[in-house]
């Protein structure tokens, strides 16, 4: 009990044991080690995100032009998703800041309660993460891939985005799937675009009223849209791959670094969720069965809250970064 | 145990009456912040984006300031170091300030210049 509940030391002598060094308890003390320490990796993680957005600074992607959607509703929607799924992991925090206050009071049925309401809010959170991370991968509409790794969207005059499906003309090809039944077997091909780059050439010099944006950004900081010469120049010369969706090689909505960092750190993010939601689970449970009453102390709560907080703070971060700056 | 909360936020200005009317207080004040963020950000108001001060866009530089902010009192209020003594607080907060101030200047320096590179160096980088 005595390694793990702080006690007031009832002699004030320096070096008689019990005296807490800055007033800390021991338990509280190095979560705020490991929170220090955790949020360095994070800060590293970000500042790579920004030493590659710098690098490719005139040709980054937007983000409101990338996560447009909602779940269950279908148009573009920019930013509302994520700034829910914000608001989830602020109110979550405030729940268990409550739940911490009871326990200072000793109110176990008010723990209980809070520490429910903020493990629904953490698990709305990674669920809405997972989805967030499902539609990316998905992708929208597709791309073309060039040469030189650059992506070529397809808008019509008025700027609006067209899907691949939409306009590709549908050739019959004798194309079939690699297995890893025939011929090497270790070679299989992951996955089938649903149109080719030759359907999709095709329609889109059948079709006038279509053009190419690029991810190079002009002075106001919107891609660029080239004229109809110049993208079926641009199509023919350079095009050489669909890409549909994203994922860690292709990313049909800008450089395949922005997928990378994306995945990286909303994943690691969202680990630490996961996990914070476990650890709220188990002192859950040992609130339920009186643990805490028992030990006269809530601070195993006031510990894990911090935790809690500090994934709060970090996804604080990654929200600005990622979705706003 | 600290049960003796400091309930003073905006530099004593506001004082709440108790411990969980502050948690209230400061989950408004964040909620606020983030509407702030969430309108700027779908409507990225022209006067804010055209101009530049250190390579980063007025808008940009108002999302981070916010940012910070709300970082202030998440860990303020919520991790509870207002109450925590003073070289504890000093001990986190000036680490990140030292920490973060020199990585981002020495990464951001050298994302520019690499793109500098392949914008006007020998590289193609766009076919």
């Amino acid at each position: 009990m005595d390694a793990t509940v702080a006690k007031s030391s009832t002699d004030k002598k320096t070096w008689d044991g019990n005296n807490r060094p800055l007033n800390a308890s021991y338990g509280k003390m190095m979560m705020w080690f490991f929170i220090v320490s955790d949020a360095l990796t994070f800060s590293g993680f970000l500042a790579a995100y920004g030493f590659s957005r710098f690098k490719f600074i005139d040709s980054w992607p937007i983000a409101d032009q990338v996560f447009t959607h909602i779940p269950f509703i279908h148009g573009n929607f920019p930013m509302y998703y994520v700034a829910f799924m914000t608001f989830i992991l602020i109110f979550s925090s405030v729940t268990m800041v409550l739940a911490v206050d009871a326990g200072h009071h000793m109110k176990k049925n008010k723990v209980i309660v809070y520490l429910f309401l903020t493990i629904i809010g953490g698990l709305i959170f990674v669920g809405s993460q997972a989805w967030e991370w499902g539609t990316f991968i998905k992708g929208s509409y597709g791309a073309v891939e060039t040469n030189g790794g650059q992506i070529l969207q397809f808008v019509k005059e008025d700027g609006s985005r067209v899907a691949l499906g939409d306009f590709a003309v549908p050739m019959h090809s004798e194309r079939v799937r690699q297995e890893s039944n025939d011929g090497i077997w270790y070679e299989s091909e992951g996955y089938k675009n649903s149109v080719t780059l030759e359907e999709v050439t095709k329609g889109f010099l059948a079709d006038e009223s279509l053009l190419i944006r690029t991810q190079i950004l002009d002075e106001s900081g919107k891609p660029t849209v080239l004229s109809r010469a110049e993208s079926v120049a641009k199509l023919k010369a350079n095009g050489k791959a669909i890409v549909e969706g994203a994922n860690l090689k292709h990313n049909e909505y800008g450089t395949p670094l922005f997928a990378d960092f994306f995945f990286f750190i909303t994943g690691f993010h969202g680990f630490h969720v996961f996990s914070g939601v476990l650890f709220n689970i188990i002192i859950f449970i040992n609130v339920i069965i009186g643990t805490y009453e028992r030990r006269k102390s809530y601070e195993m709560v006031e510990k894990v809250g911090l935790y809690w907080h500090f994934v709060d703070l970090v996804w604080v971060f990654v929200f600005t970064v990622f979705y706003l700056v | 145990m600290a049960h003796d909360h400091n309930l003073a936020i905006f530099r004593g200005k506001l004082k709440f009456k108790s411990n969980v009317s502050k948690i209230w207080g400061v989950f408004t004040l964040l909620s606020i912040i983030t509407i702030i963020e969430v309108f700027l950000g779908i409507t990225k108001p022209t006067f804010l984006t055209e101009h530049h001060l250190f390579a980063l866009k007025y808008l940009n530089w108002i999302f981070l300031t916010l940012t910070i902010v709300k970082a202030y009192y998440i860990t303020w209020d919520f991790m509870h170091m207002r109450d925590e003594k003073m070289g504890l607080r000093r001990i986190v907060v000036w680490t990140f300030v030292f920490f973060i101030i020199y990585i981002l200047f020495i990464l951001l320096t050298e994302g520019d210049y690499i793109y500098n590179v392949y914008n006007s160096g020998y590289i193609k980088f766009d076919f």
